[in-house]
């Protein structure tokens, strides 16, 4: 089957190798050694910061010159300087909708061919077994953009593989969605490998999603720097301690946090009826809704992507029209105004029920982590003394108070949904609603995530959540909301 | 989203599975079809649909110049049904003019009724109030003007009707020899312009959420702008690097998979294109009503 590809596994080997991004002081990685050998997969794992991505992107060729930053040691792929070895190596990276780049499916697919000036009778060929390798059965000119994340992962692997690569390297590339499309693309990357035995060098902090499909692990620490290297089952067992400091995700180290108990009440702050739901009018997603948030209770909603779940979060928030049906807040919680959420102001809004977006970068307004937290205090005319030392107690609890002169959009994406938590959280309102909190966070920031959730929920908060996070339904699902495409939603207690 | 992922098995629409046209030594028998620069698709123009997009840019640029130049109804009108005779032969029904013109067929009479109301003064006074005086001359300039806007923006909204931008890149790139490093980049960036108003949106919703969304809407606007800028570039990074990760932006000379080729359809269309320019201002000049804006 190899042959069928016509491509040679590379090998790669680093000698002391590091790089310091522009205008840093601090090595983002530094003094690596490693050498894969042609036909090896390989897990690197490690704490966030810790330059796994900067290593593999400097392996893909993509670091650009001096105006990026400086690099010092040795790394080659095929005994050459990466960006020699064009063409050698493919790079799938983690944002599923920042790797598309053409308009079609086929044309994706044959976009790197071309650059690497393969003739064209060759290409289509080429793009016709790539497809097939990553089980992307959609006609050529199936517009790229009706794509779901999943397959939008398998058109940047196929676009990948159609440039004969001998070394495939992966970013991350199923942090960014679903249960269904981690497995599509993981199966995907098991039947490439199989099919042209290229050598593998996967990022992930999700051990279980990569372990069955490499054959070595190695791991980055903190500083830059190698802490470990071997065969998985013994990196796991000799270094666990550090793997779960660094924040990854150990296969049958589960995160310590208490489960989901059922709701102490069954009264409703939030409640609809033969709900409508839309971003606009034309535009339905689901209709004939009933359901309702308990008091003091964390909801977690999940089902399948496209079938409505941010739309509805968005809906229950006050934040899009019904287009149809009833959303009722209950008079604790509209304290005198109208009951339908969406006709209250921006500012009663507020202190009522507070939206945390899927995207952090969707809601920042400020300059600095300081005023992005004090904008709700702000909004509320609240200027005196006590809003204050509001905010400095929730950036402090939130362990943003040393990022507070920061600006929101260079934090880490950790950083960043601690933050857009935080300035929710400052306006004390009485609903929380989360869309993916958890999506892309390590295991150190997922376990402070969900306890903060929990106590907001002892403290009398009313928490909806949106997502695919087995274990986050687990930990606060206490009334368990599940959104299907036919039958609308079903719900279960914990 | 994974809605139209499940319909991902439908049936390949015969249109773009349909042969392809191929450069050169004869494709492996085994090789898939590929998609065509120029292929039959539902609902595309007759003759049209055969001539290249960038040969269509300067058919459009051809005939519509010489109509900027003069200011006269004779030859705006001559041009105008000419072309509408053409476009029907093509297959423009009423319908579908209606359907993808309506905005100039709304511009083009408000066009004209400012000309009527503000235009130069001339001959017998109908009617005055204010600053408006409606004359001889500005009745005749009114009609020119409401018929050259047709004339003009007619043929190039429907000469662009079925333009796929991957295929005008493609011409761009192949046919006219445009750096195909400026093509690419602009024809990958112009598809982030989806993910820009999903932005905004989300960015308007968020600010209500905030408690910010009553009141200065004028500062939310500054704000929204400034962080889709932000965005902007971030996704625009990211972007580079998938592009660069797949060979993108070297110097190694760039293969292209689907060719883009120009004929004798082109041909005839840029003629066409250069007689109804000439008729259009060889009528004006016998009717003796040319009157070119220099003048």
């Amino acid at each position: 089957m190899p042959e069928r590809f016509g491509s040679r596994p590379a090998g790669v080997e680093a000698r002391g190798w590091g790089w310091r991004h522009a205008g840093r002081i601090r090595w983002a990685v530094d003094g690596i050694d490693l050498r894969v050998h042609a036909g090896e997969r390989v897990l690197v794992a490690g704490p966030s910061g810790s330059g796994k991505s900067t290593f593999l992107h400097a392996l893909a060729g993509v670091h650009g010159g001096a105006e990026e930053g400086e690099s010092r040691g040795t790394l080659l792929v095929d005994g050459v300087e990466p960006s020699a070895a064009r063409g050698r190596a493919g790079l799938v990276l983690q944002d599923p909708d920042s790797q598309v780049i053409l308009a079609r499916v086929g044309d994706d697919v044959a976009f790197g061919c071309e650059n690497l000036g393969v003739t064209r009778e060759e290409i289509w060929p080429r793009v016709g077994l790539a497809l097939e390798a990553v089980g992307l059965d959609v006609p050529l000119d199936r517009s790229t953009s009706a794509l779901s994340g999943g397959q939008k992962q398998r058109l940047a692997l196929a676009g990948a593989l159609a440039m004969r690569p001998g070394l495939l390297l992966l970013d991350e590339p199923t942090a960014n969605l679903d249960p269904h499309g981690v497995a599509e693309v993981r199966d995907a990357v098991g039947r490439v490998l199989d099919a042209t035995g290229a050598t593998l060098v996967v990022v992930e902090h999700r051990l279980d999603v990569w372990l069955e499909l490499v054959t070595r692990l190695v791991v980055f620490g903190r500083d830059g720097r190698l802490v470990a290297d071997g065969v998985p089952d013994q990196v796991l067992r000799d270094h666990s301690t550090a793997l779960l400091e660094a924040g990854v995700w150990v296969p049958g180290a589960p995160a310590e946090v208490e489960a989901a108990r059922p709701p102490r009440t069954t009264t409703a702050v939030l409640s609809a009826e033969h709900l409508a739901i839309g971003r606009e009018p034309g535009a339905l997603v689901q209709s004939g809704l009933d359901l309702d948030l308990p008091e003091a209770a964390s909801t977690v909603l999940t089902g399948p992507n496209g079938v409505g779940k941010s739309t509805l979060a968005l809906t229950m928030g006050g934040l899009l029209h019904p287009i149809a049906g009833r959303l009722a807040a209950s008079p604790g919680l509209a304290r005198g105004l109208a009951p339908e959420p969406i006709r209250w102001r921006s500012k009663q809004l507020l202190t009522r029920i507070g939206t945390v977006f899927q995207e952090p970068e969707h809601q920042f307004v400020a300059r600095t982590v300081r005023d992005e937290v004090g904008v709700a205090v702000r909004a509320l005319g609240r200027l005196d003394a006590a809003a204050a030392s509001r905010v400095d107690e929730v950036l402090q609890r939130l362990r943003l108070d040393a990022l507070a002169e920061a600006n929101p959009f260079t934090l880490s994406g950790g950083e960043q949904r601690r933050l857009t938590v935080a300035s929710a959280l400052v306006a004390q309102p009485d609903v929380m609603i989360l869309d993916e909190p958890t999506f892309g966070q390590d295991r150190v920031t997922w376990t402070e995530l969900v306890r903060l959730l929990r106590e907001l929920v002892d403290d009398g908060t009313t928490v909806l959540s949106v997502t695919h996070d087995a274990a986050f339904l687990a930990a606060l699902g206490d009334r368990h909301l599940e959104l299907t495409a036919s039958s609308g939603v079903g719900r279960r207690a914990a | 989203m994974s809605a139209t992922g499940q319909r991902a098995t439908e049936t390949p629409s015969p249109a773009r599975r349909s042969s392809p046209e191929r450069s050169g030594a004869a494709a492996p028998a085994a090789a898939p079809p590929a998609p065509a620069a120029v292929i039959a698709r539902p609902g595309r123009l007759r003759f049209v649909g055969r001539v290249n997009p960038v040969t269509r840019l300067a058919a459009a640029m051809v005939l519509t110049t010489p109509l900027l130049l003069t200011v006269d109804w004779v030859s705006a009108a001559v041009a105008l049904v000419v072309q509408l005779v053409l476009f029907a032969f093509a297959g423009v029904t009423p319908g579908l003019l209606m359907r993808r013109t309506w905005p100039i067929l709304i511009a083009a009479p408000i066009a004209g009724v400012s000309m009527l109301l503000y235009g130069e003064p001339s001959g017998t006074v109908y009617a005055e109030f204010w600053l408006a005086r409606i004359t001889d001359g500005s009745i005749e300039l009114a009609i020119a003007v409401t018929i050259r806007v047709l004339a003009i923006g007619l043929p190039a909204v429907l000469l662009f009707l079925d333009v796929d931008p991957t295929d005008l890149a493609d011409g761009l790139a192949q046919v006219w020899r445009l750096p195909s490093r400026f093509v690419l980049g602009a024809l990958a960036g112009a598809r982030l312009v989806g993910l820009f108003v999903e932005d905004w949106r989300a960015m308007g919703l968020s600010r209500r959420a905030r408690g910010i969304g009553d009141h200065g809407a004028l500062r939310r606007f500054a704000t929204m702008a400034f962080a889709l800028l932000v965005l902007a570039i971030r996704r625009g990074s990211k972007l580079a690097t998938a592009m660069e990760a797949r060979g993108f932006g070297s110097d190694h000379p760039r293969t292209w998979a689907r060719p883009s080729t120009v004929g004798w359809p082109d041909a005839v269309l840029v003629l066409l294109a250069l007689a109804i320019a000439a008729i259009a201002i060889g009528a004006a000049i016998a009717a003796g009503t040319f009157h070119p804006v220099w003048s």
